[in-house]
């Protein structure tokens, strides 16, 4: 029974714990039942999990973001309610370690990433005027390594035991000294594998908008969305290779004892932290710059005016994605630079805020004297700007180095990366999710339902955070489970707690928006149903496969506002015959076996290693020797297509 | 050579072709963060993270180097003549120059084997010392490498044999180039700022 006590969890009498083993349980056989029931297993593996096509998997990245998002959501609950009231023991130290662990790694990197590349994966494509990405099957595999990675991270849970090393995962505490269990291998391949699956990705959608835009968009014709996308994906082939080494010598110094960030022997467990945040700081931006871009779309469209400074838009997305990798140190400025180096990273730190002030005034200047229409995206992105302004002003009172020795590690910091992340990505995710959902599937999100799940949400974070802000500053210390009572930490925290209930009800809404338009909202919402203004709103809702019947015809950033207003020609030419890519079951098997690799190496199974290396050697041969050149879709078979929407455009 | 639409070599000659290369080009971008990382944290290691175990001068041995220096950068030419070969026609020739390319990459990976087993012979092992961890996942990152085109060029020279020289294996013998010069380059750079600055 030696082998199997491997795979047991270290021991913590928790109830709640051995619940959520059963409720996993019995979610997993309810799945395979209902579709098995429904006959759906046909179905779903020859559409959705062989697809190839862009806008497929884009859905599917953003079915794994939201189930991401609730499962982060729900570590996120737990915490607020363990420190809502002073000395509680609703969770043990061990588990709140687990628990604010597990909901930083699942929503910086199951949801927020998932969702800007599922973004990315469903809009860039139509906004260029392309048929696919470049490497359709890359593509797929990219999502299949994610969701790997993703299940991956989650099995830890209920086999081995969950990282407990903070998201950051600083040695020496993620060490094998003080990290014994298997925890921090979970966190070191669940983010290798679906690693390799973002840098593919970014591989792909730099190729994808560098080489197959329509004719006539030059790149200063790329409406935003698609400039920030570009500029994102250039972030991510220089930055995370970074965090591919840095993991690889965290495996190794955990599975086959080196010293790289242990402390002795010449170890530097420093090395971590600067490898990690020369990742982590441009990961930052990753996020930022796809939200950027949702935002600027859908500021233009409701303003009803086009998009204020375009160029300077485009040159500090720029200057942004240049300086995020030379700030770094602004994460570690206790421990131990020296003036001189902090003082520098304290200055870049600073000089972002310029850029990015740039931007906040363009989107001011783009609603400035528009015909502004308060839909649900809107209300989201007008509530975007104050709230991350303020995120950014405490971001730059963080970047003062002397005055960090004060925050550093507080609640205060906590607050401001959410008053960020949450204001920034997560708002445009949602808003950019209820914008194009009609491009998804056709029908219109409720606007009652939105905005109700809108105010929860918006009143919600600002109950949860701002609070934060205040017991940061008088010393809560961030990753603490409990406190005493003479702090007087505790009136604050509850309303904190509070205020993440509202957030969490705000999602719920979402949710059964989601239900309730699938039932009962019209279906005949036609291509534009928001007046919109740049090129992926020139094709049907739902767009079909080949998304543009003719290739169109590009002559601004705003082709198809002009197209409606200035008469502009985007269709020119007839129908011909389409090449798409065939469907592959290829990227989920070999996902498959990536996970079953890693699964393997983190439990030091070696037999299964190396048989799963062998399946990835077959995997890559496979695919050497494989012939698929993709099939035409027909002129006839367009044309009929074309009918059902109404007419050819 | 200018590559116009009536001039493309048969590895441009598709927009399958010229998508791949520009992605492949991309992936090589990855990789130089991928070792320019290696090559930081080896700058990191080589003077503090010494430790109780030995320095590079200590461990360091010129003949084997140059011996893989020399066969990698032969390897280089030979697999330059090949990608010539192939866009004059000679598909045995290209075979052919194909073929040396492998076997002194394949010459190349044994010096290096030798050199691991001599390192752990004298006590400069992966758990010795944060400089030996350094040295060797660097080296090994490469060689790990090396060794993955020694069996991507196999399996291309099969395919080139199979169905003979047409816009897919020419695209993929071309792309295998690209990737053999670049193992070429950062082998320059090992050969520069690791071996060539440990001894002096």
């Amino acid at each position: 029974m030696d082998f199997f006590d491997r795979f047991t969890i270290p021991p913590h009498d928790d109830p709640m714990l051995y619940a959520s083993i059963v409720a996993i349980g019995l979610v997993s056989i309810a799945i395979v039942f209902g579709v098995t029931y429904f006959k759906k297993w046909g179905y779903l593996w020859s559409e959705w999990l062989t697809t190839v096509d862009h806008k497929r998997i884009g859905i599917m990245y953003i079915i794994s973001a939201l189930l991401m998002l609730f499962r982060g959501g729900a570590d996120a609950v737990m915490m607020r309610l363990q420190t809502a009231v002073p000395d509680n023991s609703f969770l043990d130290a061990q588990h709140y370690n687990e628990v604010f662990t597990t909901h930083g790694v699942v929503m910086i990197f199951f949801m927020a990433m998932a969702f800007i590349i599922g973004m990315m994966n469903f809009v860039v494509p139509l906004q260029i005027g392309a048929r696919d990405v470049a490497f359709p099957r890359l593509n797929a595999l990219s999502f299949w390594l994610y969701f790997a990675g993703a299940m991956l991270f989650n099995l830890s849970f209920v086999i081995g035991g969950s990282p407990d090393a903070g998201w950051t995962n600083y040695y020496p505490l993620a060490g094998t000294d003080f990290s014994e269990h298997v925890g921090v291998n979970y966190y070191n391949w669940a983010l290798q594998i679906s690693g390799i699956g973002t840098l593919m990705t970014g591989i792909n959608f730099i190729a994808t908008i560098m080489k197959m835009r329509a004719p006539g968009m030059t790149l200063m014709k790329m409406p935003m969305f698609t400039w920030s996308a570009l500029i994102t994906n250039l972030i991510i082939v220089f930055a995370f290779p970074v965090l591919t080494i840095a993991l690889l010598m965290g495996t190794l110094d955990r599975q086959f004892f080196t010293n790289f960030f242990t402390t002795g022997d010449g170890g530097m467990d420093m090395m971590w932290a600067n490898l990690f945040w020369i990742w982590g700081h441009p990961e930052v931006y990753i996020l930022i710059l796809p939200a950027f871009g949702i935002y600027s779309q859908i500021i233009a469209t409701f303003s009803q005016r086009n998009l204020y400074g375009y160029k300077s838009m485009v040159a500090s997305m720029v200057i942004i994605s240049l300086l995020s990798f030379m700030v770094w140190v602004h994460h570690f400025f206790t421990m131990g630079q020296g003036a001189v180096a902090n003082s520098i990273f304290s200055i870049t730190t600073m000089a972002i805020a310029v850029p990015t002030g740039i931007k906040i005034f363009n989107w001011l200047l783009t609603m400035w004297k528009g015909k502004i229409r308060f839909t649900t995206p809107m209300m989201y992105s007008v509530a975007f700007i104050p709230l991350f302004t303020i995120g950014g002003v405490t971001g730059v009172m963080l970047a003062i180095a002397s005055a960090d020795y004060q925050y550093h590690n507080t609640m205060f910091l906590v607050a401001h990366f959410h008053n960020v992340i949450i204001p920034g990505v997560v708002f445009a995710m949602i808003a950019g999710l209820i914008y194009y959902w009609p491009k998804m599937f056709g029908f219109l999100l409720n606007e009652r339902i939105g905005k109700w799940a809108f105010w929860n949400i918006v009143i919600g974070f600002c109950l949860s955070f701002f609070p934060m802000y205040i017991t940061g500053l008088n010393g809560q210390a961030r990753r603490m489970y409990t406190y005493s009572e003479a702090s007087g930490f505790g009136p604050l925290s509850m309303v904190s707690f509070f205020g993440a209930l509202l957030l969490a009800i705000g999602f719920v809404l979402i949710v059964y928006n989601v239900y309730y338009s699938f039932r009962y909202a019209p279906r005949n919402v036609g291509d534009d149903p928001w007046n919109a203004r740049s090129l992926e709103w020139a094709t049907h809702n739902p767009v079909p496969e080949y998304n543009f019947a003719i290739t169109p015809n590009v002559n601004s950033s705003e082709a198809f506002w002009d197209y409606k207003k200035n008469g502009h020609d985007l269709f020119k030419g007839g129908i011909k015959d389409i090449h798409m890519p065939n469907n592959s079951g290829w990227s989920i098997i070999f996902a498959g076996i990536f996970f079953v690799f890693a699964f393997c190496f983190i439990f030091h199974v070696w037999v299964g290693v190396i048989i799963a290396f062998a399946g990835i050697i077959g995997c890559l041969l496979y695919r050497s020797f494989e012939k698929d050149d993709g099939h035409h879709i027909h002129k006839e078979e367009i044309e009929e297509t074309e009918k059902k929407f109404g007419g050819a455009k | 050579m200018k590559l116009d639409s009536k001039n493309l070599p048969l590895e441009y000659s598709t927009e399958t072709n010229r998508m791949n290369i520009l992605g492949f080009w991309i992936f090589l971008s990855a990789e130089i963060m991928l070792f320019a990382t290696l090559f930081t944290s080896y700058f990191v290691y080589v003077d503090r993270g010494v430790g109780s175990g030995p320095a590079g001068a200590e461990i360091f041995e010129l003949p084997p180097v140059l011996i893989e220096t020399f066969l990698l950068l032969t390897s280089s030419f030979t697999i330059g003549l090949a990608v010539h070969a192939m866009r004059i026609n000679r598909v045995k020739a290209m075979i052919g120059f194909m073929i040396v390319t492998l076997l002194l990459g394949a010459g190349f990976l044994s010096v290096e084997v030798y050199e691991f087993i001599h390192y752990y012979h004298i006590g400069a092992t992966l758990q010795t010392s944060g400089f030996t961890a350094t040295l060797l996942t660097t080296l090994g990152t490469h060689g790990a490498h090396v060794t993955l085109g020694l069996f991507w060029g196999i399996m291309i020279i099969i395919q080139i044999l199979r169905n003979g020289l047409n816009a897919r294996t020419a695209n993929k013998s071309f792309i295998f180039s690209l990737y053999w010069h670049f193992l070429d380059v950062m082998w320059i750079f090992i050969f520069s700022f690791i071996y060539l600055k440990g001894m002096m």
